[in-house]
Parts: structure tokens; sequence; C-alpha cells
């Protein structure tokens, strides 16, 4: 493997192409958690990533960038191996993830998406300082940022995190599950920005919990349970039948007719 | 005969015998308390509880002393060290409770200062008049040499008492240690249990200070408990092969340091834990090193194997180097990168499965499944063959050994 | 204060505080990465090292006391390492193992080695000797500025010096690319960060402050300055820059009152004797944290109030 994780040999794909994963394997201990997946994301879409707890929906970004190690797979930002495009990508993951009683401001962390621009020892100018305000009236914390980060609540924190994202000015936004346990308020705050990033030619990929959201959020989806099930428009793509396919069981079938899909699937 | 072999049989005096024997039941004690602290995540606890026994060894004799007794009185140096050795513990569970200290930090922090005050506390002692001939040195690292008959007496009795209670309360705390929740659900105090195997922690400890010496008496509570984690993933096996781990280690370090005069006992007896470690390490055979090198490359092969297939099915390109030395090797491809016969029956297999899990995912929506379609289990392991049959008349016609 | 100041507490008192900021410095990381034992872990393993270093030497010269010490650290921590990964072990047992099979291998040799021609043995390595590190040329505070005593300071001024000026300079640089990965891996690898690599130099870097403040003080102000001063400096502010400011302060005044009181306050109150300057300073470290423990404005943790 590559100190990056990846077990990659890069493979030629199109500069215009934002993100394409191939043959990617994830297995924890001898239990694949990942296998072998394909995905494209194409430019200015904006895809969740669905599946029940265990698919490997965070896995897979997280493998995507180097975050956890895989067993196989190649990913393309690009048309360029993650090492040099890392600078167009932004990356929010899960709030969970961090111990949130670290030493830091609400600014102190948006600064940190500053760190390709500033290198170890660029100090922040005025400029970027107005840039790291601008990122936070994005998502409606200009108010806090002097604030200690542990004292925000749980939305608030991931308005932080999506600020940080925007901060990157990347062009290729990776989130891991950004609606987990926010207020509807930061539910709207954030998908308003992200819409916001699409109508500027962005790309969007997302890992997503909310069946009920998916129509109105994304435009496309990729279906997954360790397996790829499916991927595509969310119109063609989100039906009845890749549902039931990816979920088994555990999704009833009166949770799907809530849902409004058509039946027949495509 | 031998030294080493005379003390081994307990031939080489009475007193070694009675160190050696209470060494062992000591290290089956620690081995044993040991495990229900290292399935709780806190063996490094143990290191602040006998780091925290210094100043108490120290503050024990001055007081001995100024009493007018003999300061080296082993039980009295014992009582004190357990004294700084609970507030120690107390400290680090109120800090790591009441402040924003981890654990890890307030573990630091106190076996540090109470050691470092323990020193102080050592050179006022050898400024003593009393203090000139203390040798509480002798605490740090351990020493049996010269050792008095009824010491070891003390070490043979606290190594059994030891012993003795963790029979006794092996079932809740193995309980507690394993599942707390569970535990208190079915009407056990778990704090208190808490509390008990703590304080079995600074029994052992405190026993064993005159033996192994305070910087090395967290080995007996850490390695033998994690040398036997890889024999077993059973809780009250781990125990038991702990306690074993323990006592033999205890026993035959002690027996060999005690056949020589340049080899210390604590040093000697942690190094003949660690023995047993490396070898568990390295040998065990399910969760060793080499068995699970052996297995990881096996499935990285299986993987990158069953991806080249699937990939060959597709008429993809392969251009993952292991991929492609594997089906090589496997016979699935010529050297000049064309699939060979073999190959694509092997991959139109594997692209029928794939079908058949397709078909089995439509028709089988029970929750179990949808996990189970991770690209290596075979449809024998989940289906019965008429299920099987089943999904392949959904298949249609297409035979099996059918090319793509 | 007056010339036997200079003479016999100055030297000593400027060791034991730039021994002591250079241990502060990445304790303050190590202590937000849960890594606060690795210093206890590597203050353990370098006397093998030392030990190991004499035999092959014959000398225990600055540099083969350096090399030994370092390279039992670097070996500690890849031990460390692989038995977490290799055996699926929890780090604090995985350290346990290591630090007391090394330590246990060091005392073993250094007693069937015959080390009567120096001075090595276990009671040095813990707690060394600051008192010993006297500045004997000098004659008074003008010996400051006199050329000639300069260069007869005890060169483990020069030398503790030179370590922390590096420790401090090498936070310094790497600042940014440290606080980021210790906040957040996840994200700090997505960003370009080398992690792994950040992290083991964090340890070797540690590693260093602990041989070189071993070298002069003992292993005891090593341990401790490491926890103490940046676990208290965590207690006054909620910002890392300041957090590490108040640490580098908390630690030159363990170690200044440390070896004052070791040195006279015990003549205060009539007790006639010298007691040990390192531990006297592990112990006035530990009255601060617990001051701050106590009434520092920052003690409690906040934690991330639940959804909404």
């Amino acid at each position: 493997m590559t100190p990056d994780g990846s077990a990659a040999k890069v493979v030629e794909e199109d500069p215009g192409l934002p993100l394409a994963v191939r043959g990617m394997t994830v297995a924890y201990g001898e239990k694949p958690v990942v296998f072998s997946v394909d995905a494209r994301f194409p430019a200015q879409s904006m895809t969740a990533i669905i599946g029940p707890n265990g698919a490997g929906k965070s896995t897979l970004l997280k493998a995507t960038l180097g975050v956890v190690p895989s067993l196989s797979g190649s990913v393309s930002v690009y048309g360029q191996p993650i090492a040099k495009a890392r600078h167009r990508i932004a990356y929010v993951p899960q709030r969970a993830s961090v111990d949130w009683d670290f030493p830091a401001r609400v600014v102190d962390v948006v600064a940190m998406g500053l760190y390709r621009e500033l290198g170890l020892l660029g100090m922040v100018s005025r400029k970027q300082r107005a840039t790291l305000m601008h990122c936070l009236e994005r998502v409606n914390m200009a108010d806090f940022a002097g604030r200690q980060i542990g004292q925000l609540s749980g939305g608030q924190q991931q308005r932080v995190f999506l600020a940080r994202a925007l901060a990157q000015n990347a062009d290729l936004y990776l989130l891991d599950e950004p609606f987990a346990g926010v207020d509807a308020a930061t539910e709207r705050a954030i998908i308003d920005v992200l819409k916001g990033l699409k109508a500027e030619r962005r790309t969007i990929v997302s890992v997503h919990h909310d069946l009920s959201t998916v129509t109105d959020y994304f435009d496309r989806v990729l279906l997954l349970n360790i397996r790829k099930i499916a991927e595509g428009p969310t119109a063609t793509t989100f039906t009845a039948a890749n549902l039931q396919a990816t979920y088994g069981g555990r999704l009833a079938a009166t949770q799907i007719n809530d849902l409004g899909l058509a039946h027949a699937g495509a | 005969m031998h030294p080493i072999l005379e003390a081994l049989l307990l031939s080489a005096g009475y007193n070694s015998a009675l160190v050696a024997i209470g060494a062992g039941l000591l290290g089956a004690a620690a081995g044993a308390v040991g495990t229900f602290l290292f399935l709780r995540k806190r063996s490094l606890v143990s290191d602040a509880i006998s780091h925290a026994t210094l100043p108490g060894i120290g503050l024990a004799f001055i007081l001995m002393v100024a009493l007018g007794g003999d300061g080296r009185n082993l039980l009295g140096l014992m009582a004190g060290s357990a004294v700084t050795a609970w507030l120690g513990l107390t400290l680090v569970e109120w800090a790591s409770r009441r402040t924003r200290l981890a654990e890890d930090a307030a573990i630091g922090a106190v076996l540090s200062v109470f050691f470092g005050f323990g020193i102080v506390l050592l050179t006022v002692i050898q400024g003593m008049s009393a203090g000139k001939q203390a040798g509480l040195q002798g605490y740090l690292l351990g020493s049996t040499a010269g050792m008095l008959l009824q010491d070891a007496v003390v070490i043979a009795v606290g190594g059994l008492l030891a012993a003795a209670v963790v029979v006794l309360l092996r079932r809740p705390m193995t309980l507690v240690s394993f599942d707390p929740e569970f535990a208190a659900a079915a009407g056990y105090d778990v704090r208190r249990i808490d509390l008990a195997m703590l304080g079995l922690v600074m029994a052992v400890t405190v026993v064993g200070l005159k033996l192994v010496g305070l910087v090395l008496i967290v080995a007996l509570l850490i390695i033998p408990p994690v040398t036997a984690r890889f024999w077993t993933n059973r809780s009250d096996v781990a125990v038991l092969l702990s306690a074993a781990f323990g006592a033999v280690s205890g026993y035959v370090g002690s027996s060999i340091s005690a056949s020589a005069p340049d080899l210390p006992t604590g040093p000697i007896i942690v190094l003949s834990c660690f023995a047993l470690f490396a070898v568990s390490l390295l040998f065990a055979p399910d969760r060793g090193v080499v068995a699970s090198l052996v297995r990881h490359r096996r499935f990285q092969l299986k993987v990158h194997r069953r991806q080249g297939l699937l990939a060959l099915a597709h008429g993809e390109p392969i251009y993952d180097r292991l991929t492609l030395s594997v089906l090589k090797r496997g016979g699935y491809l010529r050297p000049d990168g064309v699939p060979t016969d073999l190959g694509r029956d092997q991959a139109a297999h594997a692209y029928w499965d794939e079908r058949r899990w397709e078909v089995a995912r439509r028709i089988h929506q029970a929750e179990a499944l949808a996990g189970r379609y991770d690209g290596l289990t075979p449809m024998e392991a989940v289906f019965t063959a008429d299920e099987i049959a089943a999904i392949d008349r959904q298949l249609g016609p297409v035979s099996p050994a059918g090319r793509t | 204060m007056g010339a036997d100041f200079v003479q016999l507490s100055l030297t000593p008192i400027l060791i034991g505080v730039l021994a002591a900021v250079a241990c502060a410095i990445p304790g303050n990381f190590l202590i937000l990465r849960r890594q606060a034992l690795i210093g206890d872990a590597i203050s353990h393993v370098v006397l093998p090292g030392i030990v190991l270093a004499f035999l092959v030497t014959g000398s225990l010269g600055t540099w083969p006391v350096l090399a030994g010490a370092a390279g039992a650290a670097v070996v500690a921590a890849l031990m460390i390492e692989a038995i977490k990964r290799l055996g699926r072990i929890e780090p604090g047992a995985a350290m346990g193992v290591t630090f007391t099979s090394l330590f246990a291998l060091g005392v073993l040799i250094l007693e069937q080695s015959d080390t009567s021609t120096v001075h090595l043995d276990v009671e040095h390595a813990l707690y060394g000797n600051l008192e010993s590190l006297i500045w004997l040329d000098a004659t008074g505070w003008e010996s400051l500025i006199d050329p000639t005593a300069l260069t007869l300071m005890p060169p483990e001024l020069i030398r503790m010096a030179a370590v922390t000026l590096l420790v401090g300079a090498l936070a310094a640089v790497f600042w940014r690319p440290l606080k980021i990965s210790t906040f957040d891996e996840g994200f700090a690898t997505a960003v370009g960060i080398p992690t792994r690599g950040l992290g083991f130099a964090l340890v070797i870097v540690s590693a260093l402050a602990a041989v070189a403040a071993f070298d002069a003080v003992g292993s005891i102000i090593v341990i401790a300055m490491f926890v103490c001063p940046p676990a208290a400096a965590r207690m006054m502010t909620d910002s890392l820059e300041r957090q590490v400011g108040w640490s580098i302060v908390f630690a030159a005044l363990s170690a200044f009152l440390g070896y004052v009181i070791a040195g006279y306050g015990l003549t205060w109150f009539g007790i006639r004797a010298a007691v040990s300057g390192a531990g006297m300073i592990a112990t006035v470290s530990g009255v601060i944290l617990a001051l701050a423990c106590l009434f520092g404005p920052h003690r409690s943790r906040i934690g991330a109030p639940s959804a909404s």
C-alpha cells in the first residue's frame, strides 16, 4: 500500500469529472465493509450516499480521502490522483468524531480551512480574516466567532464544521452525515448553503440518513450496502425496488410507501 | 544439583522457598485482578497506585521511628503505603470525574507527583540518624537478598489472602468488567465491586513492593492479562490463564533470582512475564501476529482475485498490480495479460454469482441478508440448494459455464 | 543572594527550568491526544538505553548516552505501536507491557555488568542529580559576563538550552499541522497533513526532550513536567496558544520554586537536610496542578451539549 493508505494505481480519468472511485474495497479485520465499489460523481451534482447502518457509507468517504486504508481501489479527483488534488476538496467529518473540549474558538476552527493556503508559517491576512467571517456569516454563525467551541450546541458545531469547509474554497465538497442530530433551523441553513454551492458550479457528495428529504435535497443518489446497489439521478434511481434491495427487510413496505415513490421501480 | 533447579524444587533454603511460593501466589492474584482492570481498559491505573505507595513508605518509616520503633517493620511500611496509594487512587478518580482532565493525564500527574514527593521523603530519611541503614531504596526495585523470615511469611500469607479474595469475588468482578450495565441490572453494586477490584490491585501492589519493587509491580498486573488475551476470547478463561501466567512468572522468576547473587528478583520476574508475552504475541494460534498476518494476506489475495475476476467478466481493464499478479499466478491470465480458458471460466462463474445475488436480494428481503452480499460470501453459505435452484430459474437459461 | 548562589544554585535552577520547559511544550499536545503517559513510558526506557550505550562504548559521555537513550525511546515507541496494531491491544496496556519489560531489562543488565567505575545506578536514573550541576568557576554575578568562567559552565546547561530551543522551534514551525491533527485527525488527513508521521514525530521530539532532561535531572522531573504544567494550564484557558504559554510559566515556576525549597526551604523550618531537588520540583508542580484543579477558571469540562 502507498503511504496515502490507498492501494491505488491511478486510472486516467476525465479532468472534468470531480470524483471517480474504482474497485474500492475496505475491510475491518476479515470482513469487507465496502466491497469493490465503483462510483462516479459528475460536476455540479449533489449526491446523497444512502444505505442502512453499517453499510459502509462513511467508510467509503473516508477511504476515498485516505483517512482509512483501503485494501484495493483507486480514486481520481478531476482526473488526477488525490494527492495532487487535495486543494480542490473540502471535507466535513462527522461532528462526533472530535473532542469539542479542545482549546479553540470558533474562528480558530474555521481558520483550519485555510491550511493549504497558509502552509506552515503563513499568517492570516486581513483579507483572509474577512473571508473567515464571511464563511461564518454564510452559516449564520458570525456572532459566535469568539466563542469557545465546547459551548456550542450540536447544530452550531455542525455549522462551524461547514464554515471550515467553506473556508477551504474547494470545488468538491464531501460531507459525512451533516444533518445528524441537528435542529431544524440548522438543517435549513446547511441545505441552503449546499444549494448555494451547487449554484456556484461546485460538486457535493454527502452521506445521508433521512430518506424523507432525499428527493428535496439531492439530485443524485448512490445506494450502498457494502456493495454498490445503484447510482444515478434521484428521479430514476431512488425507487422502491432499489431501496428494498439496499435495506432488505429493515425498511418496511409502509415506510417506502410513505416516501411516495413509484412502486414499480426503474 | 544446578542452583536454578534447586531453587525451583524449593530446596534452596526455607526463606527462598517461602518467597517463591509467595511470589507464585502473588503472581496468580495479580494476574487475575489485572485481567479485570484490563477488561475495563484501566490497566495503567495500577501504575498510579504503585507509584503512590512511595510517600506512604517514607511517612510510615518516619512515624515508626518517631514512635521509637524500628522503621523497617514490613507490616508498618505496607500499611503506610496502602494509605497513600488509596489517596492517589482517589485523586485520579476525582480529577478525571470533576475536572476536564482525561484519566491518563490524571494518572500521569498522580504518579509523578506522589513519586517525586516520595523521593523527597527518602532524602529526608537519609538525613535522619535512623535512616542511614533504612534500605528503603529496596522498595523501588524490590530486593529479596537478606530478607527476614518474617518478611517472607508476610509475603506468602499476603499472596495467599489476595488469591483467596480473588477466588471469592471472581463472579461479580467478571460480570462487572465484562458488562457493567448488565451487572447493574442484575442487582450488583457496580461502584462497590469496582472499589473492591481497585482495593485488590492495591493489596497486590503493597504485598509485592518488597519483592518486585514499586516501579515494576505493575508489570505483574498488566503483562499476564495481555498475554492471556492472545489465547482466548472468553473472560472467565482469560482470568484463569492470566492467573496461571502470573503464578508461573512469579514462581520461576523468584527461583531463578534466588539461584545467583546478581539476579535481582523484580526484573527477573518481569522478564519471565515478558517471555511468555512475547511467545504469545508471535505464535498464539488465532490472535498471534504470525497467524493474523497469514490470515490477512490470504484475505487480501482472496479480495483481489474476486475483484480481478469480476473485472474480467465485465471486460474492464485491470490496473492494480497486485490484482494482476494474483490472476497470473492463479493461471487466470497469461503473462501477456490475456485471460486463459480457466480465467474466462472463473470470471463467468463470478459474474453468474453476482447475478444470482441480485436476484436473491429481490426475492429474499430478509433483514439479515442485506449485509451478507459482501462479494466474498458464497451462495451456498447462505441459501439452501432449493433456494439457489429457484434463483437460477429466475435468471433464465444461461448456464453458469456460459461465456460473457 | 551573592556569589555562592551563582556558584551553587544558578546553574541547577537554569537547567531545571529549561528541562521543565522542554518537556512541558510537547506535553500540551500529548495530553490533548490522550497520550499523557507516553512521557512516563519514555522516561522508563531511557535507563536500558543508557546502560546498553555504556556497555557498547564503555563511556558515559554525552553522545553515547544521548544516542543510547534516544535509541531506546524510538524502540519503545515502535514496540508500543507494534503491540497495539499487531496484537490489537489497547494503548494503555501496550505501554505498560513495553516500559516495564524494557526497564526490567535495563536494571538486570545494570546489575550484571561492572559499572562500579562510573556513576551509573538506578537511583541516579530516577532522580538525577541536579544539585551537582554547579558552576564552580563562578565567583559571583559578574561571572555571567566573564568569558573564561562562561566556558566552564556545566556542559549540561548548554545542551539543555540547545534542546529546549530546538523543541520550542519545532513546536512553532509545526504548530498549525500539530494543532489541526490533534483536534481533528480525519480532516487533517483530508487536507494532506501526514498525520501518522506527525504523531510519530511528536513522540520522537518528546523523547528528545525527555532524554536531554533525564541526563541532567532524572526521570521524575521528566514525567511530572510532561503532565502537570500542561494539565494545570488546561484549567486556565480555552485557547491552545495561551495554554502552552501558561504551561511554560508553570513549568518554570515549578522548577524554580522546587529547587529553592529543596535547597533552602527546609532550613526555614529548622530541618537541616538536603532533599532531592528533582523530587521537590515534581511536588511543587503537583501543588500547582492541585490549585488549578480547585480554582482554575476553566477547570470543568464543558462537553458538547446534545443535539439542538
